[in-house]
C-alpha cells in the first residue's frame, strides 16, 4: 500500500506540473478588466452594529441621484458607507448609465422601490413608505414589504387523483418525474484512432472510452493500446469501471483492468479520477493494483485549442508510472513511459474529425531493456521515438 | 449573373419575384420568395376538434418532419371569446402519448394539460376533451407538454377577444408565431447536449479570433478558462441546426403580413420556440408594446424588444405605404426569423445582416457590482453598498470583507474559481454536481437591457424594452402585501447539461412546493447560472416586483437574466397541482421543473 501511495503521489505531482504550469505562468500577467477595484477601501471590515436608519437614509439619497453620492458619503454615519462610495468613485471609467434611471423617470413611486427593495424593507433596513414623492405616501401592491410567515407543509397527495383514476395518475406522475432529469444516455468516444509512421516499423494506436448511465452514476469502459503492423498487438487493455460524479467537473472511477496484449495477461483493480480541470484541460489519473501485487499508475491530459470553429489543435500527454519492475509486462520501475502528442484535427462534424499529428514516445531504460530482450528488435522502436500520426477522432 | 452585394441581390430578386436557393448562403440570407401571405388557419366556436399527427412541412423549399394539428404547423389559431365555455376535443393520432397545455390560460388544474400533474395524458390513438370557462382575454398559445413534441411543431396560438370593448384599438391584426425547427430529432438534440454541452455552438472564441483581435483579450480568456466558463455560451441549441420560423415559414419563404397604409396594425407575437429567445425589431418602425403575456400594459414605444421563450407581446405599428422587414434575431445571433409587412403581396424590404454575437460578462456570472459597470442597475447602491450580515447571509450582498477576498482573487485564478461556487452565498443549496456555480452577487436585473442588447441601444434614441418599462394598464386585482417570501435558485451544470431548481432535478424532488389557497407570497428567483431562464408558472399570473406598486405587470413567464434575480408576488388562488418550470425545453427535460401545489387550509401537511 505504501508503494501505491508513492505511485499516486508521483503521478499527481507529474500531472500537476504538466497541467498547471502553463496556466500558472500565464496567470502572472493576467489582467482582469472590470475587476480593477481598488483593494484598500473595499477590504475594510464591515461595521456590524451601525444604526439602520441613517444608513438607509443615505442609500435613498445616493440612489436618487448619482451627483448626490458625495453628499451622501459625508452624511453617512456608517464606516462602510464611505468605503463603498470611495470604491465606486475610484472605479475608472465608471459611467453607470443605469443609474440615471431613464425608464423610471415617469413614475414617482419608483425611486423609493428602487432604493428599498422589498426584501430589505421586510428586514427593517429601510422603509419604502417614507420615500419622498407626491403620490407615494403609502406603498401599495408590490411596493409593500413581504412578511415572514412560515410556509405550509407540503401535501402528500396528488390533486389530480380526485378527477382521474388514482393509480393511473400515480403512474403518470412517476413517469413524468423520471422523464425530467432521470434519463440515461451513452457515448462512445475515440480520442485516438490512428496509424503511426515511425522510424522502423509502422504501427497503430488507439485510446477511447464509452459510458452509459445517468448524470451521476455511469458505467465506463475504456480501452487503449498499440501495436506494429505485421505483429501481434503489443499492448492492449480494457477497463470496466463504475463512475460517480463527485463534483461539477470530476468523476471518481473504480473497477477492473484486463491486459490483453502480447505481454502478461494481468488483471488489475483500478481507482481513478477523470474530469475537466480549470483552463479546460481534460485530465485522467488512475492507479492500478495487479493480481500479482504490482502497482502501476497513469496520468493523462489533453487540451483542445480551437483555432477556428472547425480546426482544433490537441496537445496531449500520457505518463505511465510503475512502483516496481514488471518484466513480464515489459515495464520498468519509475516513469516507465512518456507519450507526448500534438494533433491537428478538422471537425467535419463534431463527431467526426480526421487528424494529423506527431506522437513522441519515450520509454525509460528499464522498460526499453525488457522490451528489447523480449522482441530482439532495433533500439529505436523500443525506446520509442517520434512518429507521424494520421487518424480519426470520432464519437457517437 | 454578375457579382452583387447581398442586399442588392435580395432586393432585385425580390422585385422580380424569383426565388432561387443559393446553397452557400445561410437561410436568412437567401433570396426570398415573393412572400407567403396565408395567415394561419383559424378554429373557433364552443366546440373545437383538434387532431395531432405527424406530417411533413416545407421550410424554405425543403421538406422536414414535424408534428402538426389539423394538418398545419404551427397548429391552427384558436380564437375564443371571453366569457364563453371552450370545449376542445383533442385526438391523438401519434403512436405515443400527447397532451395540450393552454399556456397562460387560467383553467381548472385538471384541464391544464400536463401529463402526470394535471391529468394522465392523452394516450396514443385516443381522444380527450378539455372543457373550461374562458375568463380572460389576450394573446396566448398552446403546446404539447409530453416528451419533446413541442420542438417538432406541436404548438399554436390562442387569441381571446375581450367580452367588452378592447382597450387596444387597431384596424387590423396579425398573429406572428416565432419558433425554431430542426431536422434533427429532439431526442438526438438532447443526447448531443448531454454528450457535449457546447455541441451546437459554432461561435466559440478561437485562436484565430484572438490573433485578429476579436472577442475577449487574452487575459479575459484565461480568467474565464480558469473558471471553466465560456462567454459565448448564450444559446444551447443554435442556428447551426435550427431554422427560425415565422408562422411555420423560413426566412426564405418570407411570410408576409399585409396592411393598408395609415392603418394601426396589431401584431400578436408569440415565442413558441423550444430554446430560442428572439430580439425583435422592424427597422423603420416604432413598436408600441400594448400587451405582455396576454394582459394589457401601458403603451410603451420601443425600437426593439426581447421575447423570451413562451412569452407573448402585442405590438401596435403604424406603417407607411412601403414594405418592412420584421426581424426576429436569435439572441446568440446564430440566425434569424424573418417576415415582411407590406401593403401588397410580393413586396420586400432589405434584410439587415446578423449583428455581432454577444459575449457573457462578469455580471452574467452573478458578479453583480463587480463586472463591467455599464448598465448597472439603479438598485445597486441599495443592495451592495451597505451590507449588513443578514443580507449577506441571504446572498443579497457581500460584506466588505468578502469583497476584499474577491479583490484578492482578481490576482489569483484558483481562488476566483472557488468563489464561483461558494455555498456561503446560498447555504440552502446542496453541494452536488448539479450546482456548477453559485452567483456571488446576484442582482435584480429587470431594469437592464436583456442579454445581448446592452450595447445595441447606445445610439441616441434607440430604445430597447426592459422589464421595468412594463406597467399594467389595469389595477392589480390583489393589493395585499405578501405574508411570506421565498427564494428559488435556478441552478445548473453546463458541462454535464444538468438543470434544476434549488439544485435538485425533478426526478429527485420528493415534495411539491406548497402554497395555502389564497395566500400571497413574494418569490425571488435567483439565477445561479450563466444562462437566462424563462420561468413559467402554470395556472397563475404573478405580479413583477419592479416598482410599479398596484400596477405591477402581470405575467405567466419571466426571463431571469444570467447571474441575476427577478422577484414576483403571487396570489395562490388556483387550487390544484401546477407545473413550474424553465421554458427552455431541454432545460425542463433535464430536470429544471417542479410541482407547485395550492391547497385549501387543512389539505396541506401537518403544520398548515
Amino acid at each position: 500500500m505504501i508503494r501505491a501511495a508513492w505511485a499516486l503521489t508521483a503521478m499527481m505531482t507529474a500531472g500537476t506540473v504538466f497541467v498547471a504550469d502553463p496556466a500558472a505562468a500565464q496567470m502572472h500577467g493576467m489582467h482582469m478588466p472590470g475587476m480593477a477595484m481598488p483593494a484598500t477601501p473595499a477590504a475594510k471590515k464591515p461595521a456590524a452594529k451601525t444604526p439602520v436608519r441613517p444608513r438607509s437614509h443615505a442609500i435613498r439619497k445616493a440612489s436618487r441621484a448619482r451627483s448626490a453620492a458625495a453628499a451622501a458619503t459625508k452624511r453617512a454615519s456608517s464606516p462602510e458607507q464611505p468605503a463603498m462610495q470611495e470604491s465606486h468613485a475610484a472605479m475608472p471609467g465608471m459611467a453607470m448609465p443605469g443609474m440615471a434611471m431613464p425608464a423610471m423617470a415617469p413614475s414617482m413611486t419608483m425611486p423609493s422601490a428602487a432604493a428599498c427593495p422589498p426584501e430589505h424593507a421586510a428586514m427593517g433596513h429601510c422603509t419604502p413608505s417614507q420615500a419622498p414623492g407626491p403620490d407615494a405616501a403609502t406603498p401599495v401592491g408590490t411596493d409593500q414589504p413581504a412578511g415572514n410567515a412560515p410556509p405550509p407543509a407540503p401535501p402528500t397527495t396528488l390533486a389530480a387523483a380526485r378527477f382521474y383514476d388514482p393509480a393511473t395518475m400515480a403512474a403518470a406522475n412517476r413517469a413524468m418525474r423520471d422523464e425530467h432529469g432521470g434519463m440515461r444516455f451513452s457515448q462512445i468516444l475515440f480520442n485516438l484512432a490512428e496509424v503511426q509512421a515511425r522510424n522502423g516499423r509502422d504501427g497503430y494506436r488507439w485510446d477511447g472510452e464509452g459510458w452509459f448511465g445517468g448524470d451521476i452514476h455511469r458505467l465506463v469502459v475504456k480501452s487503449e493500446g498499440e501495436g506494429d503492423f505485421g505483429r501481434s498487438i503489443e499492448s492492449a487493455e480494457m477497463q470496466a469501471l463504475y463512475a460517480k460524479a463527485i463534483d461539477p467537473y470530476w468523476n471518481l472511477q473504480a473497477g477492473v483492468r484486463q491486459d490483453l496484449g502480447s505481454g502478461a495477461k494481468r488483471t488489475y483493480a483500478v481507482v481513478g479520477v477523470e474530469g475537466l480541470a480549470p483552463y479546460w484541460f481534460d485530465v485522467e489519473g488512475s492507479v492500478f493494483l495487479s493480481n500479482r501485487g504490482d502497482v502501476l499508475a497513469r496520468a493523462e491530459a489533453w487540451y483542445d485549442q480551437r483555432i477556428t470553429q472547425h480546426l482544433v489543435l490537441q496537445p496531449r500527454v500520457e505518463l505511465n508510472l510503475a512502483a516496481q519492475d514488471v518484466p513480464a509486462s515489459r515495464i520498468g520501475a519509475g516513469l516507465s513511459s512518456t507519450e507526448l502528442g500534438l494533433r491537428l484535427r478538422y471537425e467535419v462534424a463534431r463527431e467526426f474529425a480526421p487528424y494529423v499529428g506527431l506522437s513522441y514516445m519515450h520509454a525509460n531504460t528499464a522498460t526499453a531493456r525488457y522490451s528489447r530482450a523480449r522482441r530482439e528488435r532495433s533500439v529505436d522502436a523500443d525506446t520509442g521515438g517520434l512518429a507521424v500520426a494520421v487518424g480519426i477522432r470520432g464519437w457517437f | 449573373m454578375t457579382r452583387m452585394t447581398r442586399r442588392h441581390f435580395l432586393r432585385d430578386v425580390g422585385l422580380t419575384g424569383a426565388a432561387a436557393t443559393i446553397p452557400w448562403l445561410p437561410a436568412w440570407a437567401q433570396p426570398v420568395s415573393a412572400g407567403i401571405v396565408a395567415p394561419l388557419p383559424t378554429v373557433s366556436g364552443p366546440d373545437i376538434a383538434l387532431r395531432v399527427a405527424h406530417r411533413m412541412m416545407m421550410i424554405d423549399g425543403k421538406p422536414s418532419h414535424a408534428i402538426g394539428i389539423n394538418g398545419t404547423t404551427p397548429a391552427p389559431l384558436i380564437r375564443l371569446r371571453q366569457g364563453q365555455t371552450a370545449r376542445l376535443s383533442v385526438t391523438n393520432d401519434l403512436d405515443e402519448e400527447t397532451s395540450i397545455h393552454w399556456h397562460g390560460l387560467l383553467v381548472p388544474f385538471q384541464m391544464d394539460g400536463v401529463p402526470g400533474i394535471s391529468f394522465p395524458g392523452i394516450a396514443a390513438r385516443s381522444t380527450f376533451t378539455y372543457e373550461f370557462p374562458v375568463i380572460q382575454a389576450g394573446t396566448y398559445w398552446y403546446h404539447s407538454h409530453s416528451g419533446l413534441q413541442e420542438q417538432m411543431g406541436h404548438y399554436g396560438p390562442i387569441v381571446i377577444d375581450p367580452a367588452g370593448v378592447d382597450p387596444i384599438a387597431s384596424d387590423r391584426e396579425h398573429v406572428i408565431v416565432l419558433s425554431d425547427h430542426s431536422p434533427m430529432h429532439p431526442h438526438r438534440i438532447f443526447q448531443k447536449l448531454k454528450q457535449q454541452g457546447g455541441y451546437f455552438n459554432y461561435q466559440k472564441q478561437t485562436l484565430a479570433g484572438l490573433v485578429s483581435g476579436k472577442d475577449q483579450p487574452l487575459g479575459d480568456r484565461l480568467m474565464w478558462g480558469g473558471m471553466r466558463m465560456d462567454p459565448t455560451d448564450v444559446s444551447d441549441v443554435t442556428g447551426s441546426t435550427y431554422t427560425y420560423l415565422v408562422n411555420g415559414h423560413g426566412p426564405g419563404d418570407n411570410w408576409t403580413a399585409l396592411f393598408q397604409p395609415s392603418e394601426r396594425v396589431r401584431l400578436r407575437i408569440v415565442n413558441a420556440s423550444a430554446m430560442t429567445t428572439f430580439n425583435v425589431r422592424i427597422p423603420g418602425l416604432k413598436l408600441t408594446i400594448v400587451q405582455a403575456d396576454g394582459l394589457n400594459v401601458r403603451p410603451v414605444a420601443v425600437d426593439e424588444f426581447q421575447i423570451a421563450v413562451a412569452e407573448t407581446y402585442d405590438v401596435i405599428v403604424e406603417p407607411d405605404a412601403r414594405a418592412y422587414s420584421l426581424i426576429a434575431e436569435a439572441w446568440d445571433r446564430s440566425g434569424m426569423a424573418r417576415a415582411t409587412l407590406a401593403p401588397s403581396a410580393g413586396m420586400v424590404a432589405p434584410v439587415p445582416a446578423l449583428r455581432k454575437r454577444p459575449l457573457a460578462t462578469m455580471k452574467d456570472m452573478g458578479m453583480g457590482g463587480m463586472g463591467d459597470m455599464s448598465g448597472m442597475g439603479h438598485d445597486m447602491p441599495a443592495t451592495s453598498a451597505p451590507c449588513p450580515p443578514e443580507h449577506a447571509a441571504m446572498g443579497h450582498c457581500k460584506p466588505a470583507a468578502a469583497s476584499g477576498d474577491m479583490l484578492g482573487m482578481s490576482h489569483d485564478g484558483a481562488t476566483m474559481s472557488h468563489s464561483m461556487r461558494d455555498f456561503a452565498n446560498a447555504p440552502e443549496l446542496p453541494r452536488t454536481p448539479t450546482v456548477q456555480t453559485v452567483s456571488p452577487m446576484p442582482m435584480d436585473r429587470t431594469g437592464e437591457p436583456p442579454q445581448g442588447l446592452a450595447d445595441i441601444g447606445q445610439e441616441a434614441g434607440y430604445k430597447v424594452l426592459v422589464y421595468r418599462d412594463l406597467v399594467a394598464l389595469d389595477r392589480n386585482p390583489d393589493l395585499r402585501a405578501p405574508s411570506r417570501q421565498m427564494r428559488i435558485h435556478l441552478t445548473g451544470n453546463m458541462e454535464r447539461y444538468m438543470w434544476a431548481f434549488d439544485g435538485v432535478k425533478l426526478n429527485e424532488v420528493k415534495a411539491p412546493i406548497p402554497f395555502r389557497q389564497g395566500e400571497r407570497v413574494r418569490v425571488t428567483l435567483v439565477n445561479d447560472t450563466m444562462m437566462a431562464h424563462p420561468i413559467h408558472l402554470h395556472g397563475h399570473f404573478f405580479e413583477l416586483v419592479t416598482g410599479h406598486g398596484d400596477h405591477a405587470p402581470r405575467k405567466h413567464t419571466i426571463n431571469v437574466a444570467p447571474g441575476g434575480t427577478a422577484t414576483f408576488d403571487l396570489t395562490a388562488d388556483a387550487v390544484g397541482d401546477w407545473a413550474f418550470h424553465c421554458h427552455m425545453l431541454y432545460h425542463m427535460h433535464a430536470g429544471m421543473m417542479q410541482v407547485v401545489t395550492v391547497r385549501p387550509a387543512g389539505e396541506t401537511g401537518a403544520e398548515a
